[in-house]
This record gives structure tokens, C-alpha cells and sequence, in this order.
């Protein structure tokens, strides 16, 4: 693996994390429960595509094949994907969405921080930018975790169990491959076990606070980051967002 | 009987420094900190705001429609409580 592979490699997962997060999101628009998070999650969802067009924005200049950031989100396959799958994962009821959210932003902003000192110039210039929204996502995704889990009956019951049906995606955020190893060497990328214990103690003062229990049970899926296997919710979400540029290849406003 | 809605809260934003916070809509939200965070994806996501006041509905005390009369009309025929009888000098400039 060349290093341009392994750069080209780790930016599609950046760019695959926030699109296929953004597009998840994006499906809440016109169905939240109240107005006010129905336009709070569309706001997350524009900032986190915004990010997209950066991220696959600096993929494809790295590639160097003329693909643009609309081509490689509306031009790849599943396999082709380098998203975590926990991502990926389908929205359940709000609290479910809220939770997922919050597990990623956890992680999200303990990268973004790491990567705005990137010894790549560019990464830390997103990295920064992205950052700003990314804080107030986190803010709102941990604030709305504790209330609704230390809320009513209900809600504490359903927080639950969307972090029991959530807690086996985690573990993938934070294993190194050869991408990231390669990438850290350089000092491109950051240790991601240090990521985890930061996440770790995020983690535990916002369950504690939500009188959430973590699950025992340390098994982690994988396969998203690598490619290697997918949900297969991806392939349903992709014939969502992909539609309108397979039926009508080049299609523009 | 038990409202399972969240409280109203009125909401204020200032556009500028030095400008004053203007009333701009209400939302729903469940306490101060999040009708705060409602405020913002709500009002300023177009770059409106740079501080925000919050202010549960059930705090203002508004006057009523019918009180009309009698709280604004005897100002009416009073129009020397109106700074316009002075000759502004040309060197004050515009007031």
C-alpha cells in the first residue's frame, strides 16, 4: 500500500462516515416528533454533507482520477463504501437516532480535535471547519441522550435499548487497521487508543447522567471501514440517495 | 389534566453588537438550556444572531387589547410631551 493508497483510503472513510450519517439524519425531515428537533436534525444533516463535499472533495483531488465529491457519493457501490457500519445503521424511533448520534459525535469530535493538528495541511483545515458544528452536535446529541434517559418510564426504557441494540457498532470506531497505522506514523491520523479512552470517559459521565448501563458484552462488528462487509441496510440506503443519478446519469438542477 | 406538551418560551436575538435583542418567534422546548439550543437551530441558522435571550412565555405579563383606551389615548392630544418644538442647530447634524 502506497502512502497515497492509505491517504485516499482514510478519507473516504472521513467523507463515507459524515455522508451516509448525513443521509440517515436527512430522513427525519418532515417526520420528528416536534418541530423544533425536526429542524435541529436537518440542520445536523447539511452540516454533516457539508463536511462530505470536503472530505470527498480532497478523495478525489488525492485519487487524481477526475472524480469529483458528487462522483464517488453517487457513483460507488456498497462494496466500495468505507463508512463504520454504525453509521449505516437504520434510525428506529428518535431515541434510537439521538443515541446513535451521540456515540458518533462522541467519537467525531475527539478526531476532529486530534486531526485539526494533522500534519497534513489540508485534513487540519477541514478538520477545524468541521469541528465548530460538530461541538454543538455533540452539545445536543449528549444533552438530549441524558434527557430522555433519565426522562419518563418510556423513554428511559427505549434509550436503553437502542444502547443495547447500538453498543456491538462502537467498538469498530476505534480499531486500528493498516490505514491507520500508516497514516499515524506519519502524523497524518491520531492513536485511536488514546481516542477510546477519551471516548470511554465521555461515555460513562453522560450514561451515568442519563442512569444508562452500558452492556457487558465487548463484541464489536466490523467491516465497515474496510469495505470487507456491510450491514445490509447500506445497499437500501444507497438505492435511496443514488437513485435519481443511476436512472438519470448526469442529471443536474 | 397532565400536558404532555413542552412550555412555550419566547425568543430574543440580538443581530449586532450594539444593537437591542428583538423579539423574533416562540418555540417548544422542555427547559431553558434547550429552548437555547432550539433558538439557535431555529432562528439563527442563517447567521442572524449573535446572543439569544429565552424567556419561558408564562413569565411576561402583557397588556390587554381592551385596556387600549385608556392606557395609550390620553397621550394623544398631548403633543407637547414630543421633542419637536426645538430648532435643531446645523452642526448637530442628524438626530
Amino acid at each position: 500500500m502506497t502512502d497515497q493508497d492509505a491517504l485516499l483510503e482514510y478519507l473516504l472513510r472521513l467523507g463515507d462516515n459524515t455522508l451516509i450519517l448525513g443521509h440517515r439524519v436527512s430522513e427525519w425531515c418532515g417526520h420528528a416528533p416536534v418541530l423544533e428537533e425536526d429542524i435541529a436534525l436537518a440542520n445536523t444533516a447539511l452540516d454533516l454533507i457539508g463536511q462530505t463535499q470536503m472530505w470527498l472533495g480532497l478523495a478525489g483531488e488525492v485519487e487524481g482520477k477526475g472524480r469529483t465529491a458528487d462522483d464517488l457519493a453517487m457513483l460507488r457501490d456498497v462494496w466500495d463504501f468505507r463508512n463504520v457500519l454504525l453509521v449505516e445503521q437504520p434510525n428506529g424511533d428518535f431515541g434510537q437516532t439521538i443515541l446513535r448520534q451521540f456515540l458518533f459525535d462522541a467519537f467525531h469530535f475527539d478526531l476532529l480535535t486530534a486531526l485539526s493538528r494533522s500534519a497534513n495541511d489540508q485534513i487540519a483545515g477541514i478538520a477545524t471547519k468541521s469541528l465548530k458544528e460538530v461541538t454543538y452536535h455533540l452539545e445536543r446529541s449528549s444533552e438530549t441522550v441524558i434527557g430522555l434517559g433519565d426522562g419518563t418510564d418510556e423513554s428511559h426504557r427505549r434509550m436503553q435499548a437502542a444502547l443495547d441494540l447500538l453498543w456491538p457498532y462502537v467498538g469498530e470506531m476505534f480499531v486500528a487497521d493498516d490505514v491507520d497505522t500508516a497514516l499515524q506514523a506519519q502524523g497524518i491520523a491520531p492513536d485511536l487508543t488514546l481516542l477510546r479512552q477519551s471516548f470511554d470517559a465521555r461515555l460513562a459521565d453522560v450514561m451515568s447522567e442519563a442512569t444508562l448501563t452500558l452492556p457487558e458484552n465487548s463484541f464489536a462488528h466490523a467491516g465497515g471501514k474496510t469495505g470487507f462487509r456491510h450491514s445490509e441496510h447500506l445497499g437500501h440506503l444507497l438505492t435511496q440517495m443514488q437513485w435519481l443519478q443511476r436512472a438519470y446519469p448526469g442529471a443536474t438542477w | 389534566m397532565m400536558t404532555t406538551e413542552w412550555p412555550l418560551w419566547e425568543i430574543f436575538i440580538r443581530g449586532q453588537h450594539g444593537l437591542n435583542h428583538r423579539h423574533v418567534g416562540s418555540l417548544h422546548a422542555p427547559d431553558a438550556e434547550m429552548a437555547m439550543k432550539n433558538a439557535r437551530d431555529v432562528y439563527t441558522r442563517r447567521n442572524e444572531g449573535v446572543s439569544i435571550w429565552v424567556v419561558e412565555a408564562k413569565h411576561i405579563t402583557a397588556s390587554s387589547p381592551s385596556d387600549k383606551g385608556p392606557l395609550y389615548e390620553p397621550a394623544e392630544s398631548k403633543v407637547y410631551r414630543h421633542p419637536t418644538f426645538f430648532d435643531i442647530p446645523d452642526e448637530a447634524g442628524h438626530m
